[in-house]
């Protein structure tokens, strides 16, 4: 059926399903008007670059698994960008008192 | 085709269905209490493909990191901003979900068509298994550890910037805040975002 000895689930199978959460992150990036959602979606695409990399660490890198330090340091930074990101929100809120995206025009020209 | 197989194929096929229908509940639902659970279900989801990826320490990395820390975090925020406000209509607003939504759709036909018609060079070198817990640790401490010092200090910056940015008297004078009509009175009474005595 495959020809590789890794199990029935080729490596396409984990990019199209990083594929797709991606695509999906996107779209909750654009259209959200909740800001929180789009922290959510943020961290949504940060997950599926995440399982690239981890996919091509287990299935072309499996023995130096470079793959699986860099994700390591995506979780890091997601974590630094999720604490910075609601606290300005939190910011935003208290001088705002809304949490609509298309309020927050104060640096609009 | 024996039990392992199978048995690894009907997670994965799980995973994956938990993945796709929660990403896209994520982005759809209303209520965003919902949203920031089924989040939670989502990095789950995920941290099982790292499992079946034969990558047990990312998996409890990404249980403890997004699942413990970022998700709980979200909605803490959702709780101290969730007032139920009714949002102003757009005009456009349908227009721009419809392009966007193509826009999107165009770069998941790409990224499949890349991933499936590539050449990828399979199979790679045999994947050394549960042994990758030490060999991420021999790339921290070798290859990768000017990295991971500033990965350190990045955090300690994100938790010093938190910490500044949330606290409670970097905020303009309470007879200005509910002043929702107009939109540039931050700008035109030149109230300064910090007030004085933070600043020293």
């Amino acid at each position: 059926m495959l020809e590789n000895s890794f199990g029935p689930v080729p490596l396409q199978a984990y990019l199209i399903v990083a594929a797709f959460l991606f695509c999906t992150g996107v779209w909750g990036l654009i259209n959200s008007r909740n800001a929180v959602r789009v922290l959510m979606s943020i961290e949504l695409m940060l997950n599926a670059v995440n399982i690239n990399l981890m996919s091509f660490s287990s299935y072309i890198d499996g023995s130096v698994i470079r793959g699986q330090v860099f994700s390591i340091f995506v979780i890091t930074v997601a974590a630094a960008e999720a604490a910075v990101g609601l606290a300005i929100l939190l910011s935003l809120y208290r001088n705002r008192v809304t949490i609509d995206m298309e309020s927050f025009n104060l640096l609009k020209w | 085709m024996n039990i392992a197989y199978s048995t690894e194929l009907i997670c994965f096929l799980i995973l994956s269905a938990v993945i796709v229908s929660g990403s896209l509940a994520v982005v759809l639902l209303e209520n965003i209490v919902y949203s920031a659970f089924l989040l939670g279900g989502v990095f789950m989801a995920v941290a099982g493909l790292y499992l079946l990826l034969n990558a047990s320490f990312v998996a409890a990395a990404q249980i403890l990191v997004y699942v413990g820390a970022v998700n709980v975090l979200i909605l803490f925020a959702i709780m101290l901003v969730n007032n139920k406000e009714k949002l102003k209509p757009i005009k456009g607003l349908k227009t721009r979900k419809f392009i966007s939504g193509g826009v999107c759709g165009g770069l998941l036909i790409l990224l499949l068509r890349v991933s499936i018609t590539t050449k990828w060079n399979l199979p790679g070198p045999t994947s050394i298994g549960e042994e990758a817990t030490e060999r991420i640790g021999e790339h921290l401490f070798t290859d990768y550890l000017l990295p991971f010092e500033l990965a350190s200090i990045l955090l300690l910056m994100a938790m010093i910037g938190a910490i500044v940015l949330a606290r409670r008297d970097v905020s303009i004078p309470p007879a200005y805040i509910n002043d929702l009509n107009n939109q540039k009175s931050l700008s035109d009474k030149k109230i300064p975002l910090l007030s004085e005595n933070t600043i020293k």
